[in-house]
């Protein structure tokens, strides 16, 4: 069913079924590129631009999420330009964004020897927690556009829609029907939304209220108080 | 009363569902001057669409406003030809005016002030919108006074694509059919698809939107690819800064590009066309919707077209202030009524286009060319222009120039007879440079004019002619202003879709407002340099691989505007 193809990776000649992905290939070589928007559950939109390689005879570089592969393709997964997009890529972010709770980022980060001041006085997406409902809050500061929130609340996982990508370009955000608070959306408070992000900026209040040092029985009346105000009707 | 027609329009659209979202969205700006939560409310209900979808829709386009804004929206270009020329000092003039301190609406509600990015004015420069009056030249005193009266000067030593131009009324179809209109067409109808398609290739006909993509190949594509529905679509989004000739085109001569979707349509086997057209030019709109209804009450568009079984019609739509829409694939996206992001390619829009049909999509120019070439033959069409670089050019000559216009190109010239055309320099000032091909092309040196216009040259010399904008500099105009400039119109445009523009062209414009304000960090050239070459490897679409273009080729040309150290 599947026919074999031979590409080179790196130097090495690698037969591999004809479907793949370039990142499916690595993989299976053990040579995973770097990955930052992807998900399992979530369909791949090739935003975060970090898996890409160079394709030789290639304008510019490809992504090994959704590019797939060709009979004789010539494959470098470390040349300079792959490494500076990738390094900048993370300079960039972490000029923008809070990737402190995002272990993987830092991670990438010394990997590809990120200086981690490299944009001084850069914008920043600094703002207000969003603390609105009794399920998790929203620290956008947090957020790097990964959308996968937004796809597992619409077509990839729950259908409700609640949230929309918002503004444009570097003033992209996350956002709901005229910026209402969660519990005025279509929201059921699934948590999926809270299971795919991947830097905590969406965080269970559980864990929100843990970590200002509330304990068991304080937690369970701050939401309980919550949820009562919301109208207990979710 | 207005809400009442408001309801009566959702209602009548609504079976179409959200193709007909940004329409909804724009009649709505237009009625109520905003769009309310209500209003946004009643919309998503209409045409069955996520309400959160619809607070991104209306966040994504720059001429919707969820806000009141004011009875007269005064929109002031600050793009290179209008900056050059003194746009920013009459904004901040006409800010004052109104005691603004900033863009926005004024306290009794009568005005509302933004700066924008590039309105296709720009051989009027500096120029602005005042509700729907396009103004060039302006004054304080012009923008409150607005009268309809620009008027480009087209520019040909043997006019071919420009030939009607200023000699037919654009709103009669009998000047165009006097003036061998509609000829195209009927020949398209003898020779069939398939020889059609035989002659698009032997034309060599290149596309005219920027990329200079072969139009056979959309065409054979689109032909080829299994389907029963099929698109043509026209980009009539001009938006690249220094770019002016579609508009030119579609005001003065609309009959011409009308058939060129036609003659497509007939070619690939299509039913239905669309014309997008950015939301910065309601003149070409409405002139076009006239052209429409024309044709379609002669019998040029509608069932049996010309007695044969040949059904074909087209839909206008109006964009919404996003420079993204004039990708191909934003430019589906925003038709079906989401923010334009760019999509994956592959698949392409040759099998995966509007509503993931097969499309052909092609520029303004593109079609008045297939009209041309589908009248005057293939020998005759090849007479004009190079083997490479086939037919005539339209270059949107602007900034320090005596005779700023369109011109008109059929034999191979130099940027620098084409500058003598135009005059020379304005005021006899030396020239310091141009930027060919608009925001997304490159600065070229005084020393590299001998560079003829045609794509073969232009890329020896490691150019780009992109959509033909040419826009001069003189030695007044501050270059580190210029490059600020499109860093902020890069900042501003990109859709924020792949993390390599979304946050390398705000890094870009950071770094080059440090360069303008003279207080540059040390390391801005090597980080200028990291974001530059990172958008344009590593970017989704070619908006975000051509934002670093005219900054590298300044850095590469003019070393010495960049103050820092290495």
């Amino acid at each position: 069913m599947s026919d074999k193809i031979i590409l080179t990776i790196d130097g090495q000649e690698i037969q591999a079924p004809q479907d793949s992905t370039i990142q499916q290939v690595l993989e299976s070589i053990n040579k995973p590129a770097p990955l930052i928007c992807a998900h399992e559950a979530t369909t791949p939109e090739g935003l975060c631009r970090q898996c890409v390689v160079e394709v030789e005879g290639w304008r510019v570089l490809a992504p090994s999420c959704v590019t797939k592969i060709n009979e004789g393709m010539v494959i470098h997964t470390a040349s300079e330009r792959v490494i500076r997009s990738r390094r900048t890529i993370l300079e960039m972010l972490n000029a923008s964004v809070d990737l402190s709770e995002a272990p993987e980022l830092q991670e990438q980060m010394d990997e590809f020897g990120a200086d981690r001041e490299r944009f001084p006085h850069a914008k920043t997406r600094e703002q207000e927690v969003k603390d609105d409902n009794p399920f998790f809050v929203r620290d956008y500061e947090k957020c790097l556009m990964c959308w996968r929130c937004v796809q597992a609340c619409g077509d990839d996982i729950q259908y409700t829609y609640s949230i929309s990508v918002g503004g444009r370009g570097f003033e992209s955000k996350i956002s709901t029907f005229f910026d209402s608070p969660m519990p005025e959306t279509s929201c059921v408070f699934c948590g999926n939304c809270v299971a795919v992000c991947p830097t905590n900026a969406l965080k269970s209040k559980t864990e929100f209220f843990m970590e200002q040092g509330l304990d068991y029985d304080e937690i369970r009346r701050e939401k309980r108080a919550e949820k009562k105000k919301m109208g207990g009707g979710k | 009363m207005q809400e009442e027609t408001f309801k009566d329009y959702l209602g009548k659209i609504a079976p179409r569902g959200r193709t007909m979202l940004l329409p909804a969205l724009l009649e709505a700006q237009s009625v109520f001057g905003y769009i309310s939560k209500e209003i946004a409310t009643e919309i998503g209900e209409a045409l069955k669409v996520p309400f959160a979808d619809i607070s991104g829709v209306i966040e994504f386009y720059s001429m919707l406003f969820a806000e009141p804004t004011g009875e007269t929206i005064i929109r002031v270009c600050t793009s290179p030809s209008c900056s050059a020329r003194g746009g920013k000092d009459v904004h901040q003039q006409i800010l004052t005016e109104l005691d603004l301190l900033k863009d926005g609406a004024t306290a009794d509600g009568k005005y509302f002030v933004e700066h924008v990015q590039c309105l296709g004015l720009c051989d009027k420069a500096p120029s602005a919108l005042v509700n729907e009056i396009s103004l060039g030249e302006i004054t304080s005193e012009k923008v409150f006074d607005p009268q309809d009266e620009v008027k480009t000067n087209i520019y040909a030593k043997d006019p071919v694509i420009t030939k009607r131009i200023g000699k037919v009324d654009p709103y009669s179809l009998n000047d165009y059919l006097a003036q061998e209109g509609f000829l195209s067409f009927p020949n398209a109808l003898q020779i069939g698809p398939e020889k059609m398609i035989e002659c698009m290739a032997d034309s060599g006909i290149l596309g005219r939107g920027g990329a200079s993509f072969p139009t056979k190949m959309k065409w054979e594509g689109a032909a080829n690819a299994e389907g029963e529905q099929k698109y043509i679509v026209c980009n009539a989004d001009e938006a690249e800064p220094g770019t002016f000739k579609d508009r030119i085109i579609l005001e003065n001569d609309p009959f011409t590009v009308l058939e060129g979707m036609l003659i497509g349509g007939y070619a690939i086997g299509a039913s239905k066309g669309y014309i997008y057209v950015r939301g910065e030019y309601p003149k070409v709109q409405k002139t076009f919707q006239a052209a429409i209804e024309t044709a379609r009450e002669a019998g040029y568009l509608g069932e049996n077209i010309l007695g044969s079984d040949f059904d074909f019609d087209i839909e206008l739509r109006s964009g919404a202030g996003a420079y993204i829409c004039g990708e191909e694939t934003a430019l589906f996206e925003s038709i079906e009524g989401k923010r334009g992001f760019p999509r994956l390619k592959p698949p392409f829009p040759t099998t995966h286009g509007l509503f993931q049909k097969p499309t052909v999509i092609n520029n303004v120019e593109t079609f008045a060319n297939i009209s041309l070439l589908f009248r005057i033959g293939v020998d005759a069409y090849r007479s004009y222009g190079t083997e490479k670089s086939s037919g005539p050019w339209l270059f949107s000559v602007s900034g320090d120039i005596a005779k700023p216009g369109i011109y008109e190109i059929t034999s191979p010239t130099t940027l620098r007879e084409l500058l003598e055309q135009a005059g020379g320099m304005r005021d006899e000032k030396n020239l310091q440079a141009i930027l060919l091909g608009g925001a997304a092309g490159k600065f070229v040196h005084p020393d590299q004019l001998d560079v003829r216009l045609t794509q073969e040259d232009a890329r020896a010399a490691g150019l780009t002619l992109g959509s033909g904008a040419v826009v001069v500099l003189s030695e007044d105009v501050n270059l580190k202003e210029t490059l600020a400039d499109l860093g902020h119109f890069f900042a501003h445009e990109s859709c924020g879709k792949c993390y390599p523009c979304q946050l390398g062209t705000q890094r870009q414009a950071e770094i080059l407002d440090r360069n303008l304000a003279g207080s540059p960090l040390n390391g801005d050239f090597s980080r200028l340099e990291d974001v530059g070459w990172t958008m344009t490897d590593a970017s989704l679409c070619g908006l975000g691989q051509t934002a670093a273009s005219a900054v590298l080729s300044a850095m590469e040309h003019f070393p010495e505007q960049f103050g820092a150290e290495k």
